[in-house]
């Protein structure tokens, strides 16, 4: 059977580039970083090339980016080093509604344990106001953490206009950038973002990697103590062959960003306009055009479950995520979903595609054959369908 | 996750759709939970002749509402009565331990169909 991968949101493959140079750094370049003799050298001078390679993407110094096991770590370390070092001044957190759990269990942890949090809803389409944000700042505000394109609905946020406002109230702005790193620009200066979080295994890199860019001058207090590695802001043992192939992941990311925008917003919007005008009762979730990230396609399907959708593409080999309860662990739905107004019958019923450089047209087109049938099959079976039967009989 | 006979009733659910005028209609389950279960019984002397179901959610739910019509169909009301969430999902040889309870309502819509059956025999009495 031929499987179609449309799951790049939850990880990438290994560029076969990347993975071959990792493979070195495993067998034959497979110093620690930290010692004094040759092997150490080597290693420890590749990192740094590494460093420099990641730093290039987002406009920063190499001595601004802190190599971590992944977003989440980043995601930890960036907020929770943050309220520590800024305990002294404040104990506001902003950030909001549609972030990863990565950021928005880490925030309610530290509500729990003292601390305010002002949570900031969106629109339908699945963006933050600037205005909310302005609105929610108080003179205790320590730390804006907000996302900058959302994971399930593939919405751009306002992170440049955020950033301006939380520098002119001095406020540290952490960005998890998870989703958009690699995919669209990002300036950490012209964008006024002092903490960022970043991942490669989105970006065709390994898993187990990420980094948090840290500005120069934003103090963080460690979560991970020991070795004093990555100047002290993360200890342990560098992951070298997962860093070296996330320094090459970038690099590539930099050189075909523009070129594989502009080849999945086609194969984006032919799915996305495929699936609207093959079945009926569907609703497009998050915005269409430039807001949207150029990989992503979210639709609710009318009176039909979404791991039921799921379980039937699989059975194609198609691949692809859902929001339903059912397949995020607990008994609501997607909480992106919900934020952006739609009611629990709608949001279980939401599929996400989510497109990579290797994705073609033909496999496009064998979704949008494939889909309406597996629609038609399950709607027959619904409960919730009958009315719409009832309805189109009455009609003719 | 799913077992091999979980899959196989999702793929090709036994039973699916609607008796016109049937003498017991049972649903449980709500939309906003994701699962909607309902059953169709048409009811001769004490033995349910045929059964039939629609359901709205997930893999288990389509797999249990389809095991449970096989389970009853030529069974007596008394027979129908005693079969339980757990029987089902057994039958199916098991459900993933986060499935049990939300998506195995599939006897309890059986059974609220039986009620629907006794509440209009009574009302025709």
């Amino acid at each position: 059977m031929k499987r179609i991968y449309l799951d790049h949101s939850a990880t990438t493959p290994v560029d076969p580039e990347v993975a071959g140079l990792m493979m070195t750094y495993y067998t034959e370049k497979y110093g620690n970083p930290s010692s004094v003799h040759g092997f150490g050298r080597e290693a420890k001078q590749a990192l740094e090339e590494a460093r420099k390679q990641v730093a290039e993407l987002i406009g920063a110094t190499p001595q601004e980016v802190v190599f971590t096991s992944g977003g989440t770590e980043a995601d930890n370390i960036a907020i929770l080093g943050t309220v520590e070092a800024k305990r002294n001044k404040g104990k506001h957190i902003i950030t909001s509604c549609i972030e990863h759990h990565a950021v928005l269990e880490t925030c309610e942890y530290l509500e729990k344990n003292g601390f305010d949090l002002t949570i900031i809803p969106v629109d339908e389409e699945g963006i933050f106001s600037v205005e909310d944000v302005r609105k929610a700042i108080r003179p205790d505000t320590i730390l804006i953490s907000m996302m900058h394109a959302n994971n399930e609905v593939g919405s751009i946020q306002p992170i440049a206009e955020i950033g301006k406002l939380a520098k002119e109230h001095g406020i540290v702005f952490h960005v998890d950038a998870v989703q958009s790193f690699g995919k669209i620009p990002i300036q950490v200066n012209e964008m006024n973002i002092d903490l960022l979080t970043i991942s490669s295994h989105k970006i065709y890199g390994p898993k187990g990697v990420g980094a948090l860019y840290v500005r120069k001058g934003v103090r963080l207090i460690p979560l991970i103590h020991g070795g004093g590695q990555e100047k002290k802001r993360r200890s342990g043992t560098e992951n070298l062959p997962g860093i070296i192939g996330f320094g090459k992941a970038c690099e590539l990311a930099g050189q075909r960003m523009a070129e594989d925008a502009e080849y999945l917003k086609k194969l984006r919007d032919k799915l996305i306009n495929g699936i609207v005008e093959r079945i009926d009762y569907v609703k497009i979730n998050g915005p269409l055009g430039e807001k949207r990230l150029p990989n992503n396609v979210n639709v609710s399907i009318q009176f039909v479950e979404g791991e039921s959708l799921l379980l039937s593409l699989d059975m194609l080999g198609i691949a692809a995520s859902s929001g339903s309860a059912c397949t995020s662990g607990s008994l609501d739905p997607s909480h992106v979903l919900l934020a952006m107004g739609l009611i629990h019958e709608i949001a279980h019923g939401s599929l996400r595609f989510s497109l990579g450089r290797h994705n073609t047209e033909e496999e496009i087109d064998y979704v949008l054959e494939q889909l309406p049938k597996i629609v038609e099959r399950l709607r027959m079976m619904s409960p919730l369908y009958d009315q719409v039967l009832r309805e189109q009989k009455q009609a003719q | 996750m799913y077992t091999e006979k979980v899959m196989d009733h999702f793929t090709n659910p036994r039973n699916v759709g609607e008796i016109e005028n049937a003498d017991g209609v049972g649903e449980v389950g709500n939309a906003k939970c994701g699962d909607i279960m309902r059953i169709y019984l048409d009811i001769e002397g004490d033995t349910i002749k045929d059964v039939k179901f629609k359901t709205f959610g997930c893999g288990a739910a389509v797999a249990t509402s389809s095991m449970v019509t096989e389970m009853v169909k030529g069974k007596t009301i008394d027979e129908a009565l005693v079969i339980s969430n757990a029987a089902v999902a057994e039958a199916l040889g098991g459900l993933p331990p986060a499935k049990m309870h939300c998506s195995n309502l599939a006897a309890d819509a059986l059974h609220a169909a039986i009620k629907d059956y006794h509440d209009k025999q009574q009302i025709k009495e």
